[in-house]
């Protein structure tokens, strides 16, 4: 359990060779919602757009290929693409809405569709939630803080920032910078120390880069209505896919980083519990 | 044991539920089997619902009524509206398995406290319909001195003045929670409805409990959750926190209910999910 409720487990890419080159790495999310869009199960998705700052992204409403397309990457810091889920029904007239999120975004999602206090139907509206996995994300200062203090850049000389191998990688038009992770401890958001949930557990597919390789991504189908739509797309040719058993470093990495991420929130946990802090699990 | 006996022996009232119990039925064992349970749930399946309006707008009730697909049934197959004006001519408070307060209260207005502390006899569980009811909401504002009652200045949630049983807090809460939350009663589904056990002691609410129950905590996650549930945007997120426009916030407390980092109900939401 320590992957949360699964049907299957896949290492697997976008076919399509623009989404392979935009995508942060197979490209699951953007192509996934893509298919989506392209099949009528969804109308419009929620998703972490550019912003006005680089590298700060802003929530937007991609109704098109095109836009899912403008929104690939991760940005390492905040987007609540929550807070536009109720825009995209009520201002774009969404029926039938994806989005993607990580786990904390997805645990807000999956609460407000089972105890709709007040968001009048907004919930059922979220027919496909694709998850990310997410280790901690940063405040956009500490992101500046690696990127100009740290490395010495232009926030807007960077072209793709990756966390992998114990590294933060910032990739510019000619050079690749690294930055030890241990620089950037300290610089993590506070919320993310008592979060136990590394591969979003409760979306309907989750995905993420680690267990496969680079290009790639280890691909988890959930819900009923996920692993159907994730086969569905697989079996039209818009990805293809490899047995995670088949492919390095695969599941046993994947199983330790999010063991370690569960105990490490449960010690905090306990620290906090004993300082008579509030928390919520 | 009927429904709402069981509910109140979850409640822990159980002498008076014991009090109302026929003879027979006190000897029955506890650990009831599913077609024992689901048979009682049967023969007892109408709950008596009464809806109280109180200093409320009619949101509440008006928000049950958006439950189109599913209204009629409810209300002629699975409960009686035994009271309540607006739906039921009826002037005699009767005895009811539920009352649905909607509104706050007004202490300048004996009528409204005099209804309110009848109800409580009257009524097996109480709950605050609304955010009105709950938490006073925009009634917090009220300071008298308006025509044709300038000294009508004092509303408070029903719960500083009775004992609540649950809340269901929303301005308006949607359609979808009060479906369930009914259900959930009816189906004697008391997991489901224990948050809304837990939110009746959630009175003071302002969209500042963001900052002090949540940031200032250490267990925001700038997920945006907030922000979406508000139900008058007065909040937005800046830099990956929720701000406040206090001009705008009611009071609600909807932000805050609807905030994974505030309570979380991991069951409930595997279990909708086949998780
Ligand atoms: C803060 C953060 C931490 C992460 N940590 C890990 C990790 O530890 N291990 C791991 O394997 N993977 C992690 N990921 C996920 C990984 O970086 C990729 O996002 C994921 O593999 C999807 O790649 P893709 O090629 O399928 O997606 P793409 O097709 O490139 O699409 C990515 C999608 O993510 C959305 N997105 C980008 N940034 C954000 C954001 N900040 N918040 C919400 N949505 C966003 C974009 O809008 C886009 O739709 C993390 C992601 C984030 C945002
Ligand atoms: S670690 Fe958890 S809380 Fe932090 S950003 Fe990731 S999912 Fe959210
Ligand atoms: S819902 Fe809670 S955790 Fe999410 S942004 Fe708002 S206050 Fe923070
Ligand atoms: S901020 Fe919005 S949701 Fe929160 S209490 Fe105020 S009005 Fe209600």
């Amino acid at each position: 359990m320590v992957l949360g409720t699964y049907k299957e487990i896949v290492s697997a890419r976008s076919t399509d060779r623009e989404i392979q080159k935009l995508a942060q790495d197979g490209g699951i999310v953007t192509g996934l919602l893509a298919y989506a869009l392209d099949e009528g199960i969804i109308e419009g998705a929620v998703v972490a757009g550019p912003g006005k700052e680089f590298w700060k992204p802003e929530p937007m409403v991609a109704m098109t290929s095109d836009e899912l397309k403008a929104a690939a990457g991760t940005k390492y810091t905040f987007s609540p693409n929550v807070l536009m889920l109720k825009k995209a029904v009520r201002q774009y007239g969404i029926e039938k809405l994806g989005t993607v999120a990580i786990p904390c975004q997805t645990m807000g999602i999956r609460k407000a569709q089972t105890y709709p206090f007040g968001v009048r139907f907004v919930a059922d509206k979220i027919k496909l939630l694709v998850g990310i996995y997410c280790m901690e994300n940063f405040p956009y200062t500490s992101l500046q803080t690696f990127i100009c203090e740290k490395l010495g850049l232009n926030m807007e000389l960077v072209e793709k920032m990756d966390i992998g191998k114990g590294k933060f990688w910032v990739y510019t038009q000619d050079d690749v910078y690294t930055l030890p992770l241990k620089e950037t401890h300290g610089y993590e958001q506070a919320g993310c120390k008592i979060c136990k949930d590394y591969v979003a557990e409760l979306a309907d597919v989750s995905t993420g880069s680690v267990g496969s390789p680079d290009g790639w991504s280890t691909v988890i189908t959930r819900t009923d209505s996920g692993d159907s739509i994730f086969k569905q797309a697989v079996e039209v040719g818009i990805f293809e896919t490899k047995p995670i058993e088949e492919v390095k470093p695969g599941l046993g990495l994947l199983e330790k980083l999010s063991a370690q991420k569960k105990e490490k929130a449960e010690k905090n946990i306990a620290a906090r519990k004993e300082m008579g802090l509030p928390t919520p699990y | 044991m009927s429904l709402i006996a069981r509910i109140k022996r979850f409640l822990g009232l159980e002498a008076e539920a014991k009090r109302e119990e026929p003879e027979k039925e006190k000897s029955e064992p506890v650990g009831a089997s599913k077609e024992e349970v689901e048979k009682v749930a049967e023969e007892n399946a109408k709950p008596r619902i009464g809806y109280i309006h109180l200093s409320g707008c009619t949101g509440d009730a008006m928000s049950l009524t958006e439950n189109y697909d599913i209204l009629a049934e409810l209300l002629t197959n699975m409960v009686d509206i035994v009271y309540g004006q607006t739906l039921v001519d009826l002037w005699e408070m009767p005895e009811m398995d539920l009352a649905l307060v909607e509104g706050s209260v007004c202490l300048q207005d004996e009528h409204s406290l005099h209804e309110l502390k009848e109800l409580r006899e009257k009524a097996k569980l109480v709950c605050a319909f609304g955010s009105c009811a709950a938490t006073g909401c925009f009634t917090r504002y009220s300071r008298g001195g308006q025509q044709a009652q300038p000294s009508h200045e004092s509303f408070v949630p029903i719960a500083d003045l009775i004992d609540v049983d649950l809340a269901i807090p929303g301005c308006p809460p949607s359609p979808e929670i009060i479906a369930k939350a009914v259900v959930a009663l009816i189906n004697n589904d008391m997991e489901y409805l224990q948050p809304m056990l837990d939110l009746a002691g959630y009175t003071e609410a302002c969209g500042c409990d963001l900052q002090t129950k949540v940031v200032n905590q250490g267990l925001c996650t700038g997920c945006g959750t907030c922000a979406m549930a508000c139900q008058t945007r007065a909040l937005d997120m800046t830099n990956g926190r929720p701000e406040l426009n206090s001009d705008r916030c009611i009071k609600c407390g909807i932000c805050y209910v609807q905030c994974p980092r505030s309570w979380w109900p991991e069951e409930q939401i595997k279990k909708e999910l086949g998780l």
